[in-house]
């Protein structure tokens, strides 16, 4: 789960990382009393999950209260790369010496943690890892044996930040760290992390990535989770506990574990369609779990032909078509079904299914055959709802 | 042979109760014929589920019987505890099929086995398992669309796209020696090159089969691996060539970020080293039977 800055800074916050005063917005009169609150002059920033909002002009300095209501009007409903502006974030501005850049992620080859540090922050990291490899200090920690303020000290040292800078830093560093680990982050970064001129550390942005996996052990996300923008095929198929991505294409994808349901999609690709969604159904594939993930399938008015993918291992290939045939029984589906059933007692489930087969539900041997089938099912959907219309 | 499980290996069940999944697959493993032969559980030492004598600890489960791999199937919360406490019981072969660890509990016990307990090797979690067709398995593998007797050794980070190809091989009458499934999450505890390593010594397994998908960059380094020390020939299959970037393919770790981990990089660089790169599931296996058959 990605955060808005604003989270990120409040996720921050638990862990003793020093942010700037300031408070949330979703109307311009709110912008103005958060202001009022933090102290002229603020900053009033577009809190959107994804990067280049200050060229995208959302993220202005304002003098007053004229200007806040301005900026606000401005920013709000703005729309930064898809992403439309609902929340604004208004902090006291900061009078920046230097702008640094932190972070902490896994480096899965090495199977430890990896810190980022450099002098040269407010720019992307990536440009900096292209332009100026030298300028980033890398730091492998030990998920056993942690980070000491020891450690973060010489780490500052060796991204060439200046003397007055060390120490305070360091205990940022250690603090973001915690965060991190404790916090159960797949990123903590802050970008810029800003030396002031009256010789303060702290973070100016936060780009944090929750740990899905680790939500059981963190109720104070829930909040943050209430506040996620998703596709509503997304939110349909969470609310049903079902694992699912939503695509650009007419196939709906139906299948059994996670590797399968993503090779599922690209043999759609090789044939010339295009996968409407992933979908895992995992291990047990009964009638409940199949009549969910059909009406979600259902939902998506994109969907022109439905593909459905199980090999069966456990699960039984027989007890499979039993779920698939009990579920059409409970959803009324607008688009014809491929079944391609494979794996243990694959007679018993094809024979199950035989007095079932029509134009609307068509069994097909292998997986490419089915791909086959269901893309040219979806093309001729298309034609057919064109002399419709 | 086989690699990391055979005949000889004998198994304890942690977290066994008469309704918990351990003792579902437990029963599953042992109908194929492997030696389960204890199962632990903190409020249940002294009783016998099912035939199955247990423990209240691994400590005294291995004591008495002599366990030498254990079969991890808790809940997330409790996961990286019954792993340790299994090293530290001095189990040498750990699978853990657990789903939904947080990945920093999987990165601080990966490095504490790895300081603490250097002799363990641990599989998963978020695995299918092992099979040794024929000998042992420990995990959810349907024995039934294995084959034993070889030539093929298989690695593959996904469940289900493992037992598609054991099905597509073991359907032509091509066997397998040990099938391996490394899990999807992003710090797996046994990898493709330890696999690559184990078969490429293993002198009944004659040829490769290696299932991979998008996140990270364990494929590519499978690819030097390969290209330096596999002499036996290798075909490969990656999933998620369709995968947007920045979104988890329900695996923990299928996940492009940035321009990283990409299908078709992956792809590239195995092609690269030498190994033959299959477009679906279906044309690995068909790859795989052809060189086989050429090996006569």
């Amino acid at each position: 789960m990605d955060l808005f800055e604003y989270q990120g800074k409040q996720y921050f916050a638990r862990y003793g990382i020093p942010t700037s005063p300031g408070g949330v917005a979703s109307t311009a009169d709110e912008a103005v009393a958060q202001a009022e609150a933090a102290g002229y002059p603020v900053v009033v920033k577009a809190q959107v999950k994804v990067g280049g909002r200050g060229k995208a002009g959302g993220i202005k300095l304002a003098a007053d209260a004229e200007e806040v209501r301005r900026h606000a009007g401005a920013i709000l409903g703005m729309d930064i790369k898809g992403h439309v502006v609902h929340r604004l974030w208004i902090e006291h501005a900061s009078d920046i010496a230097e702008e640094y850049y932190a972070s902490f992620t896994l480096d899965r080859p090495a199977k430890t943690y990896l810190g980022m540090l450099s002098a040269e922050g407010g720019v992307e990291i990536e440009e900096v890892a292209a332009t100026n490899p030298g300028a980033i200090a890398r730091l492998h920690v030990d998920p056993v044996r942690g980070l000491d303020v020891e450690a973060a000290r010489r780490w500052a040292d060796e991204a060439g930040l200046p003397d007055a800078a060390r120490d305070p830093a360091a205990e940022v560093l250690v603090a973001l760290y915690r965060c991190y680990e404790e916090g159960d982050c797949d990123l903590a970064e802050i970008n810029p992390l800003i030396l002031t001129t009256g010789g303060r550390v702290h973070a100016l942005d936060a780009k944090v990535t929750l740990d899905d996996n680790a939500r059981f052990r963190h109720r104070e996300w829930e909040e943050f989770a209430a506040t996620e923008t998703e596709d509503p095929r997304e939110q349909m198929a969470r609310d049903k506990g079902l694992n699912y991505v939503g695509l650009s294409g007419d196939v709906g994808i139906i299948a059994n574990g996670a590797g399968l349901a993503m090779s599922t999609c690209d043999v759609v690709s090789q044939v010339g369609g295009a996968p409407a969604n992933f979908l895992d159904i995992g291990g047990g594939a009964n009638a409940d779990v199949m009549s969910a993930a059909l009406e979600v399938i259902n939902a998506d008015p994109s969907v022109r032909a439905i593909f459905v993918n199980i090999f069966g291992g456990i699960t039984r290939v027989d007890e499979v078509a039993k779920g698939v045939i009990e579920a059409l029984g409970r959803v009324d589906l607008r688009s014809p079904i491929v079944l391609r059933l494979d794996g243990t007692n694959v007679q018993e489930g094809r024979a199950l299914l035989q007095p079932h087969l029509s134009e609307r539900l068509m069994a097909e041997a292998t997986m490419l055959e089915a791909a086959r089938r269901s893309v040219a099912l979806a093309a001729a959907g298309e034609r057919g709802s064109e002399e419709r219309a | 042979m086989s690699i990391f499980v055979d005949e000889t290996t004998t198994v304890v069940v942690q977290g066994l109760s008469p309704t918990s999944q351990g003792l579902y697959h437990g029963k599953r493993n042992r109908d194929y014929g492997t030696k389960v032969v204890a199962g632990t559980n903190p409020g249940r030492g002294g009783e016998v589920i099912e035939g199955i004598p247990v423990f209240a600890t691994v400590a005294e489960a291995v004591e008495a019987t002599g366990a030498s791999a254990s079969f991890v199937s808790v809940p997330p919360a409790y996961a990286a505890a019954a792993i340790l406490e299994a090293a530290e019981a001095g189990i040498s072969f750990i699978v853990c099929i657990t789903e939904g660890i947080p990945a920093h509990d999987e990165a601080r016990t990966y490095n504490r086995l790895v300081q603490d307990h250097p002799g363990t090797r641990l599989l998963g979690p978020n695995c299918p398992g092992i099979i040794s067709p024929g000998k042992c398995n420990i995990g959810i593998t349907s024995g039934d669309i294995a084959l034993a007797g070889g030539p093929v050794g298989i690695v593959s980070r996904s469940g289900t796209l493992t037992y598609q190809a054991l099905h597509e091989l073991s359907q032509q009458g091509v066997g397998q020696t040990t099938c391996v499934g490394i899990g999807g999450d992003p710090v797996p505890g046994t990898n493709f090159i330890d696999c690559l390593a184990a078969f490429q010594e293993d002198p009944d397994t004659l040829a490769v089969m290696m299932i991979g998908e998008i996140g990270g960059s364990e494929e590519e380094r499978a690819a030097e691996f390969i290209s330096e020390h596999v002499t036996k020939p290798v075909v490969c299959y990656i999933a998620g060539v369709t995968a947007p970037p920045g979104r988890r393919m329900g695996h923990a770790g299928a996940i492009i970020s940035g321009s990283q981990g990409t299908a078709q990089a992956k792809m590239e660089a195995l092609s690269a080293a030498g190994a033959v790169v299959a477009q679906n599931p279906t044309e690995a296996g068909v790859r795989m039977v052809e060189i086989v058959k050429g090996l006569g």
